[in-house]
């Protein structure tokens, strides 16, 4: 573990026409740390992911990961490195069973050369490797769920499915994409558990999170965002505590300023 | 001094063709989306039927312009409400289905009899006039004129008036457009049948220039959709903008290289577009580069 | 209890276990069952030869196998990959004009110069295709139709490459015999390959590359690339064709561009079923003949599959072969309970 930050995000700026989408946003990530991203809707977290990830060109700004610039690299060169991401509407390979999702990763350059989560050395059968993937991340080995084809997966599993992909990369940082959105509350309590032992296995996290309570329990620093531009960093409740995070959630409750435009 | 008047203003005479043919295709596809493989046969039909109309009937050369052009967009339409509706929002299965009513189409005119008759329609503005050196006939004349007028009748009718508002609400936004109420499918039939009716318009004022011929629905449509890519799947501005940048260059290699390279010009345009800018020069597509 | 009941049980129910790949046989009754279909498919194609009476139907049969590769091809692209190819003309052309060159100008026979013209023109297609591989599929779609029209057009206007003459006086195959295994055998070869590749590990990349590119691209893999690999494939398989045909004419020529190639291999895989496979395979079966019976009509046969074609997408029919699977697995007997 050492103290360069393992993603450093400077000045990246994003317009897409006339709307100035992200506005000079720059933190870091260190090594190890679960770092999460709120902000109201549409203050642009998606569009930092998809900025960070190679998904979409930046106007201006750099990405460096592991001390090298991936500015404008293509999405799958920034996967290649182990910089993996999932994503917020979840799209599995519907065609295809469950573990079978995950051969695909497991197919990639990356994967060939680390070994695959747990693989170590040199792959075996895909098909064997991904069941054992699955299995990790909370699906029933001996149950009929790893055979079903995605299609019919309820969302819990499919969330997991997508966090599975991510881990056949055997990567350095995972970025989740609101993956507690549309859990319930018990599929919610199974997740944390998974995060954190990610989190022990060495694997850095970058969550972008609305379910602020369930993220405050896994999330070591958060990062508030509004209207693309950096309001607030820090802990959780130096965060919740700031006077610009509330009013970029709850509204300005200045009453002279609205009795002036009255 | 002589070769560049000539370049010059046989350059703008097939730009502003270009531009009518391609047109109606933009106007298609930036309005509902739907790539219209049927534009060639279109354009074909409409010769077809105004010499029908002049030789076979009898009528007056206007009233059968005029009709024929009428016809095609009722046939514009017709196709749109009877099939493409129905595989609306499928990009694919829109392609194959049109493509394939474009083919029965064309060769079925084939069969019936239009291959090799020199088929012709009379010009409609005899004589030659003379700019500067160059000779150039009244038929070219009235295309270009026609041409610019095209486009400022579409300028002033998308900005201006109600249904030309609708319409560029849905090419910009099918969804808002819903919301405020623009029925889409209506829209969108509005449409096909202008861009059926603009095929024909073009037509009419090209075909005169040479003989009717079922080749050229497919070299049209070829044409229109390479001027389509390079100016921007979309936009409208983009295709007169593209038209001319093919045209002159179909121009120049006629002049330094001969007739035969205007096909090589279209497929490189569409390739060098789809190699180094895919969205084209206005493209609203810009997602093509960047995928989010 | 003594009355003894019946009801409907299907054909199946010994033989299906949890899962769609493993089967469980417990009898030779069971295993003709599962592959009976295959085995008349292929004994069937390998017979048809020897039961056509004379040249012109062995002939027919001939051009439905070339068709069949085509048709197998544009189902692979399409339904496996994503890419809609409309110009499989582009393929025959140049697999054609290839051999054709190769056997006119350096005097190589035709067993030689197909192989090399198949995989050649795989690369070279794969290589023109290569701009629009990384965008949408739509263009995929313009780009392919439009280089069999272009193509035409450009050799007829530059009078390159025999113009519209066309290049005379190939060879023809060793033997008769050779010229009609050869490309069943071809047949049977692609069918039963592709359908064993798109269940293998790069099979899954390409049908990934179908569903959501973008989570291919999030898992570390160039999109391109193996979009790439399925065009080198398909178009390798179409120019196979088009060499086998160039020699059966004993003739290379623009009509090689023809729209007959672009569009049927479309009828027909729409007919039989997408996606199956074989669907593809028993659409030309159906459509080629009733093509050459055409022949009389001019190109009114061309605005039949158009019109065919349109049918079938607007009706959004399944197509013969999946319906048929899907009965063959339902079909049921009585059984005594």
């Amino acid at each position: 573990m050492s103290d360069e930050p393992i993603l450093q995000v400077i000045e990246v700026t994003k317009t897409f026409g006339g709307i100035l989408a992200l506005n000079r946003v720059s933190f870091d990530v260190a090594e190890g740390e679960i770092l999460g991203i709120i902000g109201p809707n549409g203050s642009g977290k998606t569009t930092v992911v998809n900025c960070i990830t190679g998904f979409i060109r930046m106007s201006s700004g750099k990405v460096i990961f592991q001390g090298k610039d991936i500015s404008g690299k293509p999405p799958h060169k920034i996967a290649d490195r182990g910089l993996t991401r999932t994503f917020q509407i979840m799209r599995p390979y519907y065609s295809l069973a469950a573990y079978k999702n995950l051969v695909i990763p497991l197919f990639s350059p990356r994967a060939k050369r680390t070994g695959g989560w747990r693989g170590g050395g040199k792959l075996g059968d895909r098909d064997t490797v991904g069941i054992d993937i699955l299995e990790e991340i909370g699906f029933e080995r001996d149950s009929y769920v790893p055979y079903k084809l995605a299609s019919t997966l309820p969302t819990g599993y499919l969330k997991r499915l997508e966090l599975a992909r991510c881990l056949a990369l055997k990567p350095e940082v995972i970025i989740c994409d609101e993956i507690f959105s549309g859990l319930s509350m018990s599929e919610i309590a199974s997740m944390v558990p998974l995060i954190e032992r990610l989190q022990m296995d060495g694997i850095t996290l970058v969550m972008i999170e609305h379910r602020l309570r369930e993220l405050f329990r896994v999330a070591n620093r958060v990062m508030v965002l509004n209207f693309g531009e950096k309001i607030a960093e820090g802990s959780p409740d130096e965060v919740m505590a700031s006077e610009k995070v509330k009013e970029a959630y709850f509204g300005s409750e200045d009453v002279e300023e609205v009795m002036n435009h009255a | 001094m002589e070769a560049t008047m000539d370049i010059l203003i046989y350059g703008l005479v097939n730009s502003t063709a270009l531009a009518l043919i391609a047109l109606g295709f933009a106007l298609v596809y930036g309005i509902s989306r739907i790539p219209n493989f049927a534009h060639g046969a279109l354009y074909v039909i409409t010769g077809f039927f105004v010499w029908s109309l002049l030789r076979g009937a009898g009528l007056n050369y206007f009233v059968s312009i005029v009709l024929g052009m009428v016809i095609t967009g009722i046939i514009g339409a017709l196709m749109y409400q009877f099939i493409l509706i129905r595989v609306r929002g499928m990009a694919i299965s829109e392609i194959i289905a049109s493509y394939a009513i474009g083919l029965a189409i064309l060769e079925g005119l084939r069969w019936w009899g239009f291959k090799g008759m020199s088929n012709t329609l009379p010009v409609f503005w005899e004589g030659t006039i003379m700019i500067g050196d160059v000779p150039i006939d009244m038929q070219r004349i009235l295309v270009v004129v026609i041409g610019v007028a095209v486009v400022a009748f579409l300028w002033v009718f998308t900005h201006f008036t109600r249904i030309g508002l609708a319409l560029r609400g849905m090419a910009q936004d099918e969804r808002a457009a819903l919301m405020l109420g623009i029925d889409s499918d209506l829209m969108a039939l509005v449409a096909m049948a202008f861009g059926a009716m603009l095929a024909g318009l073009a037509a009419v004022l090209l075909l005169p220039l040479g003989n009717i011929v079922v080749e050229k629905g497919y070299n049209v449509l070829i044409q229109a959709i390479a001027v389509c890519i390079v100016g921007g799947l979309g936009s409208w501005m983009g295709a007169v903008l593209a038209s001319f940048l093919i045209g002159f260059a179909q121009i120049l290699t006629t002049v330094y290289l001969g007739a035969h390279y205007q096909m090589v010009v279209a497929l490189l345009a569409i390739i060098l577009t789809l190699i180094l800018r895919p969205s084209g020069l206005f493209g609203r597509q810009k997602e093509l580069e960047e995928r989010v | 209890m003594n009355m003894e009941q019946r009801r409907k049980e299907r054909l199946d129910r010994g033989i299906k276990v949890r899962t769609d790949s493993i089967y469980a046989l417990m009898s030779v009754r069971e295993l003709a069952y599962l592959t009976l279909p295959r085995f008349v498919l292929i004994v069937g194609m390998l017979v048809l030869p020897l039961a056509m009476p004379g040249m012109y139907w062995q002939r027919v049969v001939s051009i439905v196998c070339i068709y069949a590769i085509l048709a197998l091809s544009f189902d692979f692209l399409a339904h496996f990959v994503g890419l809609v190819s409309l110009g499989g003309a582009f393929f025959i052309g140049v697999g054609g004009y290839i051999t054709a060159i190769l056997n006119t100008s350096f005097g190589m026979p035709p067993l030689l110069s197909v192989p090399i013209a198949a995989v050649a023109g795989g690369l070279i297609c794969t290589v023109l295709l290569l701009p629009c591989l990384p965008l949408r599929g739509v263009y995929f779609a313009i780009v392919t139709l439009m280089y069999p029209l272009a193509m035409g057009r450009i050799i007829e206007a530059l009078d390159i490459l025999g113009g519209t003459d066309g290049i005379m006086g190939l060879e023809s195959f060793p033997n008769r015999w050779v010229e009609q295994y050869l490309v069943i055998v071809m047949v049977l070869v692609f069918l039963f390959g592709l359908r064993r590749l798109v269940n293998q590990d790069i099979g899954l990349v390409f049908r990934a590359v179908k569903d959501n590119d973008q989570a291919v691209k999030a898992s570390g893999m160039s999109i391109t690339f193996y979009k790439a690999i399925a065009v080198f494939i398909a178009s390798g398989m179409g120019c196979l064709g088009g060499a086998c045909l160039v020699h059966i004419y004993m003739w290379s020529g623009i009509s090689l561009f023809a729209l007959d190639f672009s569009i049927l291999p479309i009828a027909a895989t729409v007919i039989g079923g997408a996606g199956t496979l074989v669907g593809p395979v028993l659409g030309c079966f159906i459509l080629v003949p009733i093509s050459e019976l055409l022949r009389a009509f001019g190109t009114l046969r061309i605005v039949f599959y158009s019109l065919i074609l349109v049918g079938f997408i607007v009706v959004r029919s399944e197509g013969i072969m999946v319906y048929g699977q899907r009965k063959y697995h339902q079909f049921q007997r009585w059984v005594k309970v």
